[in-house]
C-alpha cells in the first residue's frame, strides 16, 4: 500500500511518517507550500511552511529513505484560505483559517495529487482516529483529550476518510516526542505551531490592510440601545468577546457583543450580554453522509479550546442546523465553527452564522 | 536515469576532476602567502586567469574569480550603478525574462531609488536593438541583457544589442550563464563590457564563477575583506575549483562545434516528437535557441505533477526555474513572453547535451507522451476543455 505523507517539518506529522514506514507502507513524504513568506519577517519555529520547516521534513523523509516533493499551492490558497479569511473580517465575523486549509488543501488538494501518484492513503499528524463501523467511517476525537484536534477535521467525507490515516490518534504528545527523540529526529524538541500560519505576529488586520490595500473606515462604538460610547478603528480589529484594546473608559467592563459592517459600528455591552444559548449553523457537513431526520440531543463544541457542551440540535434545509444549549454560552462568535459530538464521535460541523443574517 | 536538467546543473566532466585534485592535497598554499609554497597556488591562479581570460577574447585582468553566477551578476550591476550614480545616472535597462540574481539586485536598487526599465521579450523571447536603443536615455547607467534564458533557450542578438550600447556609451552587462561553453562568446567581438559565467553549467565545479569587467569599469566589492582578487573580491581563493573551472572551460571551447552538430539533431528530434502531443506548444522560438534546450507548455496539465511521473519513470525534468524549497512558481518567464498562468504552470523544461542517444530522446518523448495522456485523463481541467465548457489556447 502506498500513502502520501503531509509533512509540515513538525514533530508530528514526522513521528506520523515514521509510523507509517515502520508498519511496511510505500511512503511519499511532502509538504505543501501555502504561501509566499519571503518578503515578511517571519520569527522563527512558531509558523509551518518556512524555508527551514521544508528543510527539517526533507531531512526526516531522507532519514526514513522515502521520496519528498514540495508542492506550490500558494494560488490555491490565496483563492481559498486567505480571502476567505478576508471576507469573513469584512463581514463582521471571525474566521477559523486552519479548518479552511484542512478542507481545501490537505483533504482536497493533497487528496489530489495522492491520487495522481498512485497513493491509497494521505497521512497527517493530525490527532484524531479514524475507524470503520459497519459500513461507515467515522471520525473520533484522539485519545489523548489535551491534543485532540477533531474539532478542526469535520469536513470530511467518506470518501475522504476511507484514505486518510491519522497514526498519532491514540499517542500523546510526549509518546510522539519519544519516538522522534529515539530516531534522532532534528526536529523532537521544536515547539508545537501556534499561530495562523500567513499572521506570524499576530497583527492580522495588517496583513488584511495590506493585502486589500484598504483602509477600514473608523466607526462608532454604541449600546444595544444604540447610544454612542466611542470611536473604535475600523471593524476588522475587533472580535466577539473581546474587552481588551477597546480605548473605552466606562463604570463597567465592556465587552464586544457583535459587530454590524452594514452601519459601521461596534456594539459593547456586559459581561452577562454575551451569554445565549441559541445559534445557526451553515454549510453543515455530516461527515455519515446523512441528514437526521429530526432533533436530537449531543454535545456541540463553538470553539476550539472549549469542552463540548450539551445541546439539542435540529437539522434544518439548505445544510444549516439550530443548535440549543442545555444552557447559555459565552460569546458565540459568528465565522467559528460549531462542531457535534456523540461521545468521542465527531458528527460534523459548520460555520456559526450571524444572528442578524437577513440584515447583510 | 536520464538526466534531461543540463541547465540546471551539469556532470563534471573527468578533465575538470582532474584539473582539481593537486589543489587538495599537493598545492595547496594560500596564494596571498610570502613563501614560495603559497606561491605555487598564486601562479596557478593567474594562469587560470590568462586562460580564462583568452576563452572569452580579454585580457586577464579582466577576469575576476567569484563564487558563482549569481555572485557575478550581483557584481557586475552594482558595480555599474555605482559608476552611474557618481555622475547622477541612475536608470537601467534590462528585460521582463531575467534570472532572479539579476532581477532581485535589480529591485534592491530600485528601493534605493534606480529606475528600472524592463524591455519586452515578446513571444519569440527575443529582444531587439532597436528597443534597447528606444530605451536608453541621459541618465542609463547601464543595460543587463541575458546572453541565453535559462528556461526557454533563447538566444539573444548580444552582439547588436551591445554595440548600440557602446555607441551610446552605456556599460553593457550580459549575464552569459547559459550561454557560455555552449554558443560562441568573444567580449571583444561582442562588444560586451561585463558578462557573467557560472562553472557547474559546462561540465565544471559548483560554486566558482567568473565575472569579466573591461578594464575602465570601477568594481565595487560586494564581499568585503581581504585584498584578493586585486581588491575587488575578498576571500581566499578557491583554487581547486577555479583550476576546475578553467579546464571544463577549455574543453567546452574547444567542442563547442562539435557539441553543438551532436547536440542540435538532438534536440530538435525531441522538439519534433514532443510537438505531436495535442494542445501543446514549444516556449521560445525554434531559430536562436541554445543547442541543449527544449522547453514546451501542455494545456490541462500541472507542472508538479508532471515532474513527480516523470521522476517515477526516471527521467530528471524542470518545470519553471528550481528555487531553495524545490517547489515551482508559475515561471516569470513563460509569463513574460505571454503564456497565460494556467499554461504557464504546466511547463516542461528538458536540457540535454551531446552525450544524449536517440534512444534517450526516443525514451523520454514516449514518456512525457504517456505522462501528459494519464494526466489529463484524470484531470477535471481537461474535462472542460475536451468538452468546450472553457477555451483551449493552443489551436492544436
Amino acid at each position: 500500500m502506498k500513502a502520501l505523507i503531509a509533512m509540515s517539518g513538525g514533530v508530528d506529522s514526522s513521528v506520523a511518517a515514521y509510523l507509517m514506514k515502520s508498519q511496511g507502507f510505500d511512503c511519499i513524504g511532502c509538504t505543501m507550500k501555502l504561501f509566499d513568506n519571503k518578503d515578511e519577517q517571519i520569527s522563527q519555529g512558531k509558523t509551518c511552511c518556512s524555508l527551514e520547516d521544508v528543510e527539517d521534513a526533507r531531512s526526516v523523509a531522507f532519514r526514513l529513505g522515502m521520496p519528498y516533493y514540495v508542492f506550490n499551492f500558494t494560488g490555491d490558497f490565496d483563492k481559498k484560505v486567505i480571502d476567505n479569511f478576508i471576507n469573513c473580517y469584512e463581514k463582521g465575523m471571525t474566521p477559523n483559517p486552519c479548518i479552511d486549509c484542512n478542507r481545501y488543501m490537505k483533504f482536497d488538494g493533497l487528496y489530489e495529487r495522492a491520487k495522481v501518484l498512485g497513493c491509497d492513503y494521505i497521512v497527517t499528524g493530525h490527532y484524531a482516529r479514524i475507524e470503520k463501523h459497519g459500513e461507515k467511517f467515522v471520525l473520533k476525537k484522539a485519545l489523548d483529550s489535551t491534543k485532540d484536534q477533531s474539532y478542526v477535521l469535520y469536513s470530511f467525507n467518506q470518501e475522504q476518510l476511507a484514505h486518510t490515516m491519522f497514526p498519532l490518534g491514540e499517542l500523546t504528545k510526549v509518546q510522539t516526542r519519544e519516538i522522534a527523540e529515539q530516531n534522532g529526529f532534528i526536529n523532537a524538541s521544536k515547539p508545537d505551531s501556534q499561530d495562523i500560519c500567513f499572521v506570524p505576529d499576530g497583527d492580522y488586520a495588517r496583513i488584511i490592510e495590506e493585502r486589500t490595500g484598504k483602509v477600514y473606515p473608523k466607526g462608532s462604538f454604541v449600546r444595544k440601545d444604540g447610544s454612542v460610547l466611542g470611536e473604535h478603528k475600523g471593524i476588522i480589529h475587533y472580535t466577539i468577546g473581546q474587552r481588551k484594546g477597546l480605548g473605552i473608559s466606562a463604570p463597567e467592563p465592556l465587552f464586544v457583543l457583535s459587530i454590524n459592517p452594514h452601519n459601521n459600528t461596534v456594539v459593547l455591552g456586559s459581561h452577562e450580554d454575551l451569554f445565549c444559548d441559541e445559534l445557526y449553523v451553515s454549510g453543515f457537513n455530516w461527515i455519515s453522509g446523512e441528514t437526521p431526520r429530526g432533533a436530537f440531543h449531543c454535545n456541540a463544541k463553538i470553539r476550539y479550546r472549549q469542552k463540548e457542551q450539551p445541546a439539542t440540535v435540529a437539522p434544518l434545509d439548505n445544510s444549516r442546523i439550530k443548535i440549543k444549549f442545555d444552557e447559555p454560552q459565552r460569546a458565540i462568535t459568528p465565522g467559528q465553527s460549531a462542531v457535534l459530538y456523540d461521545g468521542d464521535v465527531v458528527l460534523g460541523g459548520g460555520i456559526i452564522e450571524r444572528n442578524d443574517y437577513e440584515q447583510i | 536515469m536520464i538526466y534531461a536538467d543540463n541547465a540546471s546543473t551539469t556532470k563534471m566532466s573527468i578533465t575538470a576532476i582532474n584539473a582539481m585534485l593537486p589543489y587538495f592535497d599537493n598545492i595547496y598554499g594560500n596564494p596571498s602567502s610570502l613563501y614560495a609554497f603559497g606561491q605555487e597556488a598564486k601562479e596557478a591562479l593567474e594562469d587560470c586567469r590568462a586562460r580564462v581570460a583568452a576563452c572569452l577574447n580579454c585580457e586577464p585582468r579582466e577576469i575576476t574569480f567569484t563564487s558563482g553566477g549569481s555572485e557575478a551578476d550581483n557584481q557586475a550591476i552594482i558595480s555599474a550603478a555605482r559608476f552611474g550614480a557618481k555622475k547622477g545616472k541612475k536608470h537601467i535597462i534590462s528585460t521582463a525574462f531575467e534570472h532572479h540574481a539579476v532581477l532581485h539586485t535589480l529591485k534592491a536598487l530600485e528601493k534605493e531609488g534606480f529606475e528600472i526599465t524592463l524591455l519586452d521579450v515578446h513571444t519569440t523571447g527575443l529582444v531587439t536593438p532597436e528597443q534597447v536603443r528606444d530605451a536608453i536615455r541621459d541618465d542609463t547607467c547601464l543595460v543587463t541583457i541575458m546572453f541565453a534564458n535559462n528556461e526557454i533557450g533563447t538566444v539573444e542578438p548580444i552582439k547588436e544589442i551591445a554595440e548600440v550600447c557602446r555607441e551610446k556609451k552605456v556599460v553593457f552587462h550580459t549575464d552569459a550563464v547559459q550561454a557560455v561553453g555552449h554558443v560562441k562568446v568573444d567580449v571583444q567581438e561582442q562588444n560586451i563590457d561585463m558578462l557573467s559565467i557560472s562553472a557547474h553549467k559546462f561540465h565544471g565545479p559548483k560554486g566558482v564563477g567568473v565575472l569579466y569587467a573591461k578594464k575602465g569599469i570601477p568594481l565595487t566589492s560586494v564581499i568585503n575583506g581581504g585584498a584578493q582578487e586585486r581588491g575587488k573580491r575578498a576571500g581566499t581563493e578557491n583554487i581547486a575549483g577555479i583550476a576546475g573551472m578553467t579546464a571544463a572551460l577549455e574543453e567546452a571551447c574547444k567542442n563547442i562545434d562539435e557539441n553543438a552538430a551532436k547536440t542540435i539533431p538532438l534536440r530538435d528530434r525531441l522538439i519534433a516528437g514532443l510537438d505531436k502531443i495535442p494542445y501543446g506548444e514549444l516556449n521560445g522560438t525554434l531559430e536562436k535557441r541554445l543547442p541543449g534546450n527544449v522547453n514546451f507548455c501542455f494545456e490541462g496539465i500541472e507542472g508538479e505533477s508532471l515532474l513527480l511521473l516523470l521522476d517515477d519513470k526516471g527521467v530528471c525534468a524542470s518545470s519553471g526555474s528550481a528555487c531553495t524549497s524545490g517547489s515551482l512558481d508559475p515561471s516569470h518567464v513563460l509569463l513574460a513572453i505571454g503564456r497565460p498562468h494556467e499554461v504557464a504552470h504546466g511547463s516542461l523544461r528538458l536540457t540535454i547535451n551531446e552525450e544524449f542517444t536517440e534512444k534517450d530522446i526516443d525514451y523520454i518523448i514516449e514518456a512525457v507522451t504517456d505522462v501528459v495522456t494519464y494526466l489529463r485523463n484524470m484531470s477535471p481541467f481537461w474535462r472542460d476543455l475536451v468538452n468546450g465548457a472553457r477555451p483551449h489556447v493552443f489551436a492544436k
